[in-house]
This record gives C-alpha cells, sequence and structure tokens, in this order.
C-alpha cells in the first residue's frame, strides 16, 4: 500500500463495473439523473481530469459549487488588492493565482509589470520572511482562501507578532465554506440530491463542521480527491440518497478526523473573527468571512494601511457569479471560449486553476453534460 | 489553493516548527506547528507550506480493502 493506491486502475474499473449498474437502476427508477454538487473546486479539476465526470455522465449531472476562493473573491476585494499595489513602498505578497485575476481596471500581473512590487509566495510564511528581509517596506499579504488555507496565514500572523515584524500586514479575504453551503440549501431554485463535500476543507473543520446538513435532511458525503475516492463518493451518495436518510458521511477517515484539526482551529480562533464577507455571485453572507481580531489590529491591512477606496464595476456579460452557485455552466457564458480564455480571461473562473471554466476549457466538451 | 498534497517526514528541525518533507521525491521545508508530535517517516498533507494533518496509513489501507471485499463478493 502507498500514497497511490487510490489511483490504482484496474481497481477503479472494477468498481466501476460494480457500481455502475447500481447508478442505472438507480436513475431508472427515479426516471432521471442524479444531481449532486461538488462544492470544492479541487473537486471539479479532479472529476474533469481523470475523466470520472464523463462516466459517470449518463448517470449522475456533477454542479461544480462555490469552493474556489479566487473564484469567490468579490470584485471590491480584487480592486482593493490592486489598489495595494499601486501604492509606493508596498510590497504586495500573493498565492499565485490571483495575479492574473482581473480587476475593474487592472490585475497584479499587470502591476508588476508597471513596476509594482508584487511577488508570489507558496505560504503566508514566505511573505513574513519578506518582511523582515525589506524593513523599510510595508509587506501586504492577500489572504485568499479557505479553512484549509487560514490556519497556515494565522500562524504567520501570530509569528509576525511575536517577532515584532512591524511592516507585514495582512489584508483578509478569507472565507468559511459551510455558510456557502447553508445558502444553497435554501435555495429552492436548485434542485440538488446531495453534497460532495471538500476533502481539505473537512480537514480542518472535521465532519463536526457539517452535521447541520443532518438537520436540514441533506446527503453528504465528504470526500478524497483520487480516482477511487471520487468514484465511491458519488456511489455513496447515490446510495444514501436513494435509501432517503440524511446523512454526514466522512468518506476520506484516512485524513479527515470527526473534530477536525483542533491545533488549527484554536489558531484560527486566536487571529480571526468571523464576520460579515461579500461573495461573488451570492452578495453579502453573514458570518461567512474571517477578519482579522483586533488584538492584531496592527497588522490587518485595512486598519492601518489608508487607500483610497476604488471604484469597482462589474464585467458585462462575465457569467462567474452563476457557474459559481451552480445555476449555469461556463457553456452558457457567451464570453466563455470566445473573449474569455485562459490567456485572455475575463472573471476569475477562467484564472484560477481550480476555477470551473478554466478546467472546463481544458478538460470537457460541449455535451450534456449538466442541464440547469 | 487546495492543492493538498501527502508527503513523507524526512527530518524535523531542531525548533520544532518545521520539517522536510519529501513527495514523491521533491523536499520541501513545511512547517508543522499545526501538528502534534510528528514523527519521522509519517505522512502529512501538505496546502499553501503548512502541514495541515496527519495521514493514517492504517485507515487508508482498511478503506481500500473495503472496496477489494466489495469486488470479490459476486
Amino acid at each position: 500500500m502507498n500514497i497511490l493506491t487510490y489511483r490504482d486502475g484496474e481497481l477503479f474499473q472494477q468498481l466501476c463495473q460494480k457500481m455502475i449498474p447500481f447508478l442505472q437502476a438507480y436513475t431508472h427508477k427515479m426516471g432521471r439523473k442524479f444531481r449532486f454538487m461538488e462544492v470544492c473546486g479541487t473537486h471539479t479539476v479532479a472529476f474533469s481530469k481523470t475523466g470520472v465526470r464523463e462516466i459517470l455522465a449518463p448517470y449522475v449531472d456533477l454542479v461544480s459549487g462555490p469552493g474556489c476562493p479566487v473564484c469567490v473573491t468579490a470584485q471590491t476585494d480584487m480592486d482593493q488588492m490592486i489598489a495595494y499595489a499601486k501604492e509606493k513602498d508596498v510590497i504586495v505578497a500573493t498565492f499565485g493565482d490571483m495575479m492574473r485575476v482581473p480587476g475593474s481596471d487592472s490585475d497584479l500581473s499587470r502591476e508588476r509589470a508597471d513596476g509594482a512590487d508584487v511577488r508570489v509566495v507558496y505560504s503566508a510564511s514566505g511573505a513574513v520572511e519578506i518582511a523582515s528581509q525589506n524593513p523599510k517596506k510595508q509587506v501586504v499579504f492577500l489572504g485568499v482562501g479557505f479553512e484549509t488555507t487560514a490556519p497556515g496565514v494565522a500562524l504567520a500572523i501570530q509569528k509576525a507578532s511575536r517577532e515584532r515584524i512591524k511592516n507585514f500586514f495582512v489584508f483578509s479575504a478569507h472565507k468559511l465554506t459551510p455558510p456557502a453551503v447553508r445558502v444553497l440549501i435554501n435555495d429552492s431554485e436548485h434542485q440538488l440530491d446531495g453534497f460532495l463535500l471538500p476533502g481539505h476543507v473537512s480537514v480542518i473543520i472535521g465532519r463536526a463542521g457539517w452535521t447541520f446538513l443532518e438537520e436540514s435532511n441533506q446527503t453528504a458525503v465528504i470526500g478524497g480527491f483520487e480516482p477511487i475516492d471520487l468514484l465511491t463518493s458519488i456511489y455513496l451518495l447515490a446510495t444514501n440518497m436513494m435509501s432517503g436518510k440524511p446523512c454526514v458521511l466522512n468518506h476520506y477517515p484516512r485524513i479527515v478526523r470527526e473534530k477536525g484539526n483542533q491545533k488549527a482551529q484554536a489558531v484560527l480562533h486566536d487571529v480571526f473573527q468571523v464576520a460579515p464577507a461579500t461573495w461573488r455571485g451570492f452578495g453579502e453572507i453573514p458570518q461567512s468571512g474571517l477578519a482579522i481580531h483586533k488584538h492584531y489590529r496592527s497588522i490587518d491591512a485595512t486598519e492601518t494601511i489608508p487607500i483610497q477606496k476604488p471604484i469597482t464595476r462589474t464585467v458585462k456579460g462575465c457569467r462567474c457569479g452563476e457557474v459559481i452557485k451552480g445555476k449555469e455552466t461556463p457553456f452558457q457564458c457567451r464570453l466563455f471560449g470566445t473573449a474569455c480564455t485562459p490567456e485572455k480571461p475575463i472573471g476569475p473562473c477562467m484564472v484560477s486553476s481550480e476555477g470551473t471554466c478554466a478546467t472546463y476549457y481544458l478538460f470537457e466538451e460541449e455535451k450534456e453534460l449538466v442541464k440547469p | 489553493m487546495c492543492l493538498s498534497v501527502p508527503a513523507q517526514v524526512i527530518e524535523i528541525e531542531p525548533s520544532g516548527w518545521k520539517a522536510r518533507v519529501d513527495y514523491l521525491g521533491s523536499v520541501v521545508v513545511v512547517g508543522i506547528a499545526l501538528l502534534e508530535n510528528v514523527e519521522l517517516g509519517q505522512y502529512v498533507l501538505v496546502h499553501a507550506g503548512e502541514a495541515i494533518q496527519l495521514i493514517d496509513m492504517e485507515t487508508a489501507l482498511d478503506g481500500i480493502a473495503l472496496w477489494k471485499e466489495m469486488i470479490d463478493k459476486t
């Protein structure tokens, strides 16, 4: 057994042969396909890249959800991040995915080309190092990510505070995933049979972070990202949905624990406080964002680095908001593949490596994959 | 963003804050402050420069065994 056993091709084929007849029988009984939402952007990519989406397509419509933190970053936040880059003596440190996300008038990549100091980091602690190496500059780290990423950023904030690195700041656009799922389950337009929950968010929050779904009569499975994880998770979603009993199953127990990572939760609790947040596509969702706690006010870029509030305008024709909510597929956006491509993206869904549009552009053909 | 990868711990720094991990031949330094009692040889899940969980190999094996049982049943 090694890490890659969940990719075993032969085992996968054998499981398909066992499971597909069940899916066939169920859909025949229902007179329609299953409709499940994969909440997480990494699941979207995994289903497409492995071809599992296509294998399941005759029986399951897989709807992509809002689990791409770059994609759900509000345009106003994007414009603010770009505004920091324009400031003199500011170094903006960011995860790579943000570099080409279009703001209203520019993007970080363009600002860098125009002379701004914008640097890609692989971790928030990398940004703290940049701050200690550049004491005369203000380093603003762009905090984008869900519960999987926020603990690492929290550690960096604690480190900067402990070591009195006074020129390190964070602009937090961090968000929590369950509140967005709550909005979706209360949306009567959505006819979803169940949710495939994000495996690595669940590492942090545990199965316990999702039990509210049982109380709302939902069927949900926490799943991993290898082909056998994907196939068996959907199989479990289907069989449990057919049994009619609401449940939240942990189908990724090799990494997800019932209570999650409590040390990570404690770090989050120390550094952040839950606040309202504006999501692309959803608008404001209460108690869905992580704002920096007032103990760490001096590290909060919004409190300490004054910038002129940029003017935000929306791009006509961009359907990222609807794609993020699973209401439309990329194929239904007029700009998809024509005006909006990975080379010249118009919306974040085409930029992010986990964006639904980027994934579909690379891996999917327009067939009868998903009908809203 | 959710680019978590499983990696094996090959060296723990004396401070206890960081470790060198091997992901299929690539060796990187990651933070381990979000975990308790990391040991050499263990597999960890790494995300954005931090190890966020230990991978339970026994549970992983059990999971595969369960599915193999399903195949063996005629």
